[in-house]
């Protein structure tokens, strides 16, 4: 083996050790830092956690554009769910006077509240948009309690990562990061453009996230559940939606 | 000439190694944009301008095709399986692909001169008459000769002006302008064109212009002779070597 070789041999060598080391510290500081999603392990997980890294280093705290009054959208559209059935059209029948919300978990003190307990709390409306991953959208006032209230008033626990939500659908349940459960625009909606939340648009409670798309933002909330690791639920990428091929993130 | 020029090959490959790995790695991402980007237009195939728009809103125009969900009318009695999951997982991925590789690519440009030699065109190539002619010449689809392998003409140099200074990057800010996380930053990002549904349809257009460039890029390597110019963008050596001396 030559000189020149060797060199080369052992330069490649240690350049190499040194990039295996430096991507399994950033590796580690990614993990630490919650910049790494929970289906980064799905076939195109690369990419979706340079997007989610990306947008928690950069746009953790931004807010979503506010809109005006005027710019409300005349005929929004409500996607299509499936039938709610008899349990649900009772719960509407009696003005969701039954509805709860119970909150579990990493929490202090698990809770149950009714629709009117929720509305007793401090309110915040914004006019945002929603847009569907499909590609279209309209702007809406609405209207509910931010889930950071809650999560205050429950007592969640400083270890808690994620709040997973889930839907009276039992097939729709998804989670969010805690940048985006105690950000100001998060809602547990209950209003919608002045009145009530209509039921095919989530009433009566649905989670509004606007800086994530629509699928993040599910309809029918009746359970909220703190914890420090998405591995314990489904197939433990998240959510429902990595399970049907779709990207835990939607903030793109 | 000729021989000063295969001089010069023995010292400079006539691609850079650079520019060949950024070309087909841009080659790759393109692609996979494109297949995803058509599924995921399929799943609304209707365009609007402004911030919001649905079926429930006049479209400024929708394509005749079928569509992947039910909800859009398309008028077409049946509905395209939805393919949106993995097409989003992949375009994005692509994305950061051709992001990267293009900011290497520009950044390599601009430090090594490339642009400055190989792209600016000389400012007496920009005459009228010039043009004209050189217009006239690729519409006759006349086979270019041997020399101009060795360089870009005006009509090539203005094209992958336009496409790298120009059309990426509109596409990419058009396609980040959608994202909610991104409008969220940059409100203005969106608001220059009028809205989230008016950069959905540049981004669509834009695309349109990418992939019309893509066809006839495709055609002129064709006809300057197709093995010889892909070899030249791979191996970097426009002559093919003779024997493994």
């Amino acid at each position: 083996m030559s000189k020149i070789s060797r060199r080369k041999l052992i330069t490649t060598g240690l350049l190499a050790t040194a990039g295996a080391t430096g991507l399994g510290v950033a590796a580690k500081l990614a993990e630490r830092y919650g910049l790494i999603p929970p289906d980064a392990g799905v076939l195109y997980g690369a990419g979706e956690t340079l997007t989610y890294a990306a947008q928690r280093l950069f746009a953790r705290y931004s807010l979503a554009p506010e809109f005006g009054r005027s710019q409300i959208s005349k005929d929004p559209f409500a996607n299509p769910v499936d039938p709610l059935g008899a349990e649900f059209q009772r719960l509407q029948a009696g003005g969701f006077a039954d509805w709860r919300l119970a909150v579990d978990g990493m929490v202090a003190r698990p809770t149950s509240f009714s629709l009117a307990e929720l509305k007793s709390f401090p309110w915040s409306t914004h006019i945002t948009m929603i847009a569907c991953e499909e590609g279209w959208s309209y702007i809406a006032e609405w209207s509910g309690v931010p889930l950071a209230h809650i999560l205050n008033r429950v007592g969640a626990l400083p270890q808690a990562r994620y709040v997973v939500y889930r839907s009276f659908q039992p097939a729709w349940w998804d989670s969010i990061d805690m940048a985006d459960a105690l950000h100001p625009q998060t809602l547990l909606a209950a209003g919608m453009n002045g009145g009530e939340l209509p039921v095919p648009f989530g009433g009566p409670l649905r989670l509004r996230i606007p800086r994530q798309l629509g699928y993040k933002n599910v309809k029918y909330i009746t359970r909220l559940t703190l914890t420090d690791n998405l591995k314990r639920f489904g197939k433990g990428l998240g959510s429902a939606a990595p399970e049907g091929g779709y990207a835990w993130y939607a903030g793109i | 000439m000729g021989t000063i020029t295969q001089m010069t090959e023995a010292l400079r490959p006539r691609h850079p190694a650079l520019v060949r790995v950024t070309h087909w790695l841009i080659t790759l991402s393109f692609l996979a944009l494109l297949v995803t980007g058509v599924e995921i237009l399929i799943s609304h195939p209707r365009f609007y301008w402004g911030e919001t728009g649905n079926v429930n809103t006049r479209a400024l125009f929708s394509l005749p095709i079928p569509s992947s969900r039910g909800t859009v009318p398309t008028g077409y009695g049946y509905v395209l399986p939805d393919q949106n999951g993995w097409s989003r997982y992949l375009h994005f991925e692509a994305a950061w692909v051709a992001v990267l590789t293009g900011l290497l690519y520009v950044a390599f440009g601009f430090l090594q001169g490339h642009f400055r030699r190989n792209l600016l065109p000389a400012p007496s190539d920009l005459s009228p008459k010039r043009l004209a002619i050189d217009i006239a010449r690729h519409l006759r689809f006349r086979r270019p000769s041997e020399e101009e392998a060795w360089s870009y003409n005006v009509l090539q140099r203005l094209t992958y002006l336009l496409v790298i200074f120009v059309l990426f990057p509109l596409v990419i800010w058009t396609g980040l302008a959608m994202s909610p996380a991104v409008a969220s930053v940059f409100p203005a990002a969106v608001t220059v064109w009028g809205g989230r549904q008016s950069a959905r349809t540049i981004h669509f257009f834009v695309s349109i212009f990418l992939v019309l460039f893509l066809l006839v890029h495709v055609l002129m390597v064709y006809l300057a002779g197709f093995r010889k110019r892909v070899g030249a963008m791979i191996t970097g050596r426009l002559t093919p070597p003779r024997g493994r001396a």
